[in-house]
């Protein structure tokens, strides 16, 4: 009762206030600059519709490795920057695949097959580490995300592939730095019911696939090993006092972060094209750590609604401000507004006072 | 008996040196393989301790005031490369080009120091992670600064260093007029190996300026900030300012450390010699045995010596064992991520350990307490 009135007199400079504290200053201004530059797109002469089908498919290629940062933020082990050891279980998935024969639709299907079970073993020795520093999760991720492309680079040149596609020609031995995925999975997700008007072209099947395991996670989420999960992260000695095996529970996200990775990486590959090996997936924990960030998660907190919004934006980000700034400035500034706003709101998040990771 | 202390000592020795000792190893292993003779091994071990020292010993202070591996020691090494552009830019060269550069760089790192200084003390507790993505954010605005408004908005004038386009500067400056010219100056070659003496000389005055900053109020008092935020704060030590002092104190000597490796390069990589800087100094000071809050000045040179020890085998010593130059490369840019990995997991694991311990006292204690009622 006392509530309602309170919000009656409240006036609307205060609302405002509110709202844009609940919401995050920075989150406002990357939100308002974007819709800045869908209303600049028709005016400088960049096809509206194609921006728009450029943003759709750019998003349907990273959603799900945005969506792999959800469990482990929800049982408190903050934001996953080790997300590239969930992307080698991908990259082993998707060679290994093609090294077997498997061609066409059935080589992603083999590839995810293949791929979960190096996630699993990778992820749960990433737990059984997380579990012994915890407090310090994500420098120390981001380490042992680094030292294991760094050490996948090895790997790659030593490991004995001899599918002719994908090994160096002149010495028939070492993977190439980018595999075309022609003939393979090229497209296999976004071919499938794509629909096509005009300019503008939606990729139903990706969005299909992401749509499933987004509704996966979120069911997941609400089962009762879900919410042990929640209470873990929330408040871990209470979660203790309740009898959750709060160690078992966080294992249980890591792991599930990687595999998501893991198959994220193989859903952006199908999207893009090609395999990319080596020192490729070094920086993909960033992107997207800030993209979910940017949609409203915090490094305690994090829903499926953060992971559309903030992909969402961040890849509207990517693909507009090269398109837009150019025709309206002649001058490329986009790698640096990328940049300035992702590490930004990373930067954000990580000041913001939150009483987990503790 | 007595076999079993010098036994306990020695494993505990090997304990708590691991890293140095595993480095020791790898160099043993590779130096032979490689084949590099001693006289160019010396020389270019030389070379690179003048090189890198004076940037690494940038990262002792932070440490001291308990705030970690300084990621953003990246922040000086940007003012650094700032301050040599405009230098080259106005064709000052040799010994003043290089002292006006430091000046100038001094303005520029005490302010992002303090910027990145601000920021860390919002978000204590986990400082390093934030110092590495503040050297990220950082990046954008360099990039900002030097390819668009550098020629735009900020006057140069040398279209050697200019992009075609008429803003923004080039992939690399070259300092040719200025390359080595601390190194060179009273320059001693002994037996086939050069010393820079000059350069040997700063970085000597550098560490007893360090010896004696730990002894001043406000290296005390930064050692009590770095022990215990809560009880320095209750010994009426301002936290906060000293927590900012001890990271621009670091970027400005960051700062002139990058100008010291850039004069030996001779040239400047335009926007990628200052990225990996900080991942380097940071492998190099572990490898030396130091961990995330205790490191001394031995640490740097012995880690100096190890690390680029096997930085200039590695490869060579790859390529004799696979075939492949390329193994090698990685190798080494794998152990450099592998021993910060390592050496940040052992510092969780122990302070961890050091808390339970710490619980468990407390417990004992009041069940002590408890009994006596």
């Amino acid at each position: 009762m006392n509530e309602t009135l309170d919000k009656t007199n409240m006036t609307l400079r205060d609302r405002l206030k509110a709202f844009v504290d609940a919401f995050g200053l920075p989150r406002l201004i990357i939100a308002a600059f974007l819709l800045m530059l869908y209303i600049a797109a028709p005016i400088v002469g960049a096809g509206f519709w194609m921006q728009i089908s450029n943003t759709i498919n750019r998003f349907s290629w990273n959603a799900v490795m945005v969506l792999a940062m959800v469990p482990m933020i929800h049982s408190g082990c903050g934001l996953n920057f080790g997300l590239p050891l969930g992307i080698i279980s991908g990259l082993l998935g998707a060679t290994l695949s093609i090294e077997l024969g498997f061609t066409g639709p059935l080589s992603f299907l083999m590839a995810i097959l293949i791929a979960t079970p190096f996630a699993i073993v990778l992820g749960a020795l990433y737990g059984w580490l997380l579990n012994k520093i915890k407090g310090g999760e994500m420098m120390i991720a981001t380490y042992v995300g680094f030292s294991s492309v760094s050490f996948m680079c090895m790997m790659w040149l030593l490991l004995p592939y001899h599918s002719p596609t994908m090994v160096w020609g002149f010495s028939g031995k070492g993977l190439r730095t980018t595999i075309s995925l022609e003939g393979f999975y090229d497209k296999v997700l976004a071919n499938f019911l794509q629909i096509n008007i005009g300019s503008l072209s939606i990729p139903t099947g990706t969005l299909l696939f992401f749509a499933v395991l987004a509704f996966g996670m979120w069911a997941f989420l609400h089962t009762k090993t879900g919410t042990a999960m929640t209470a873990v992260g929330s408040n871990p000695t209470f979660a203790k006092a309740a009898g959750v095996n709060v160690d078992k529970m966080r294992m249980l996200s890591v792991v599930l972060s990687t595999w998501l990775a893991a198959i994220g990486i193989l859903v952006y590959e199908q999207g893009f094209g090609f395999i990319q090996l080596y020192m490729a997936p070094f920086y993909m924990a960033l992107p997207a750590v800030s993209a979910i960030l940017i949609g409203g998660a915090s490094v305690n907190k994090a829903s499926i609604a953060n992971v559309i919004i903030g992909t969402f934006l961040f890849q509207g980000i990517v693909t507009m401000t090269p398109t837009v700034m150019n025709n309206m400035i002649h001058m490329d500034m986009s790698e640096v507004i990328r940049v300035v706003a992702s590490q930004g709101m990373i930067l954000y998040a990580l000041t913001r006072k939150t009483e987990a990771t503790k | 008996m007595k076999n079993k202390i010098t036994a306990g000592k020695i494993l505990s020795f090997v304990r708590d040196n691991s890293v140095p000792l595993m480095f020791v190893l790898i160099c043993a292993v590779c130096i032979p393989i490689s084949g590099f003779s001693w006289g160019y091994l010396i020389n270019e071990i030389v070379t690179r301790m003048g090189r890198n020292i004076f940037l690494i010993l940038a990262l002792l202070i932070p440490i001291m005031s308990g705030m970690g591996l300084n990621f953003g020691m990246t922040l000086g090494a940007m003012a650094g490369e700032i301050a040599l552009i405009l230098v080259s830019d106005w064709q000052i060269w040799g010994i003043p080009g290089v002292v006006l550069a430091m000046i100038i760089s001094i303005p520029i790192s005490v302010l992002l120091g303090a910027f990145c200084g601000k920021i860390l003390n919002m978000a204590k507790g986990r400082e390093m992670i934030t110092s590495y993505i503040i050297s990220f954010f950082m990046n954008g605005i360099y990039q900002l600064i030097v390819l668009y408004m550098m020629g735009s908005i900020i006057p140069i004038k040398h279209f050697s260093i200019k992009l075609p386009r008429g803003y923004g500067i080039r992939n690399t400056v070259s300092l040719l007029n200025m390359r080595q010219c601390l190194d060179n100056l009273l320059a001693v070659r002994v037996s086939g190996v050069k010393i820079p003496v000059l350069t040997f000389l700063i970085i000597g005055v550098l560490c007893l300026f360090i010896v004696w900053f730990r002894k001043t109020k406000l290296g005390q008092d930064m050692r009590a900030v770095g022990q215990d935020m809560n009880v320095a704060r209750d010994a009426g030590i301002n936290v906060e300012r000293t927590r900012i002092i001890s990271i621009v104190m670091s970027t400005v000597l960051a700062g002139f450390g990058m100008v010291i490796y850039l004069q030996n390069m001779g040239n400047i990589a335009t926007y990628s010699s200052h990225s990996q800087i900080g991942m380097f100094c940071i492998a190099a000071l572990l490898v030396g045995g130091a961990s995330v809050d205790k490191a001394s000045i031995g640490n740097v040179f012995l880690g100096v010596i190890l690390f680029h020890t096997m930085f200039i085998v590695a490869p060579k010593a790859g390529a004799e064992i696979t075939g492949d130059s390329m193994i090698g490369e990685y190798f080494r840019v794998f152990v450099s991520y592998a021993v910060i990995t390592v050496a940040l997991i052992m510092y969780e694991t122990k302070k961890r350990k050091h808390k339970s311990q710490n619980a468990q006292q407390l417990q004992l204690a009041q069940e002590e307490a408890d009994k006596h009622e």
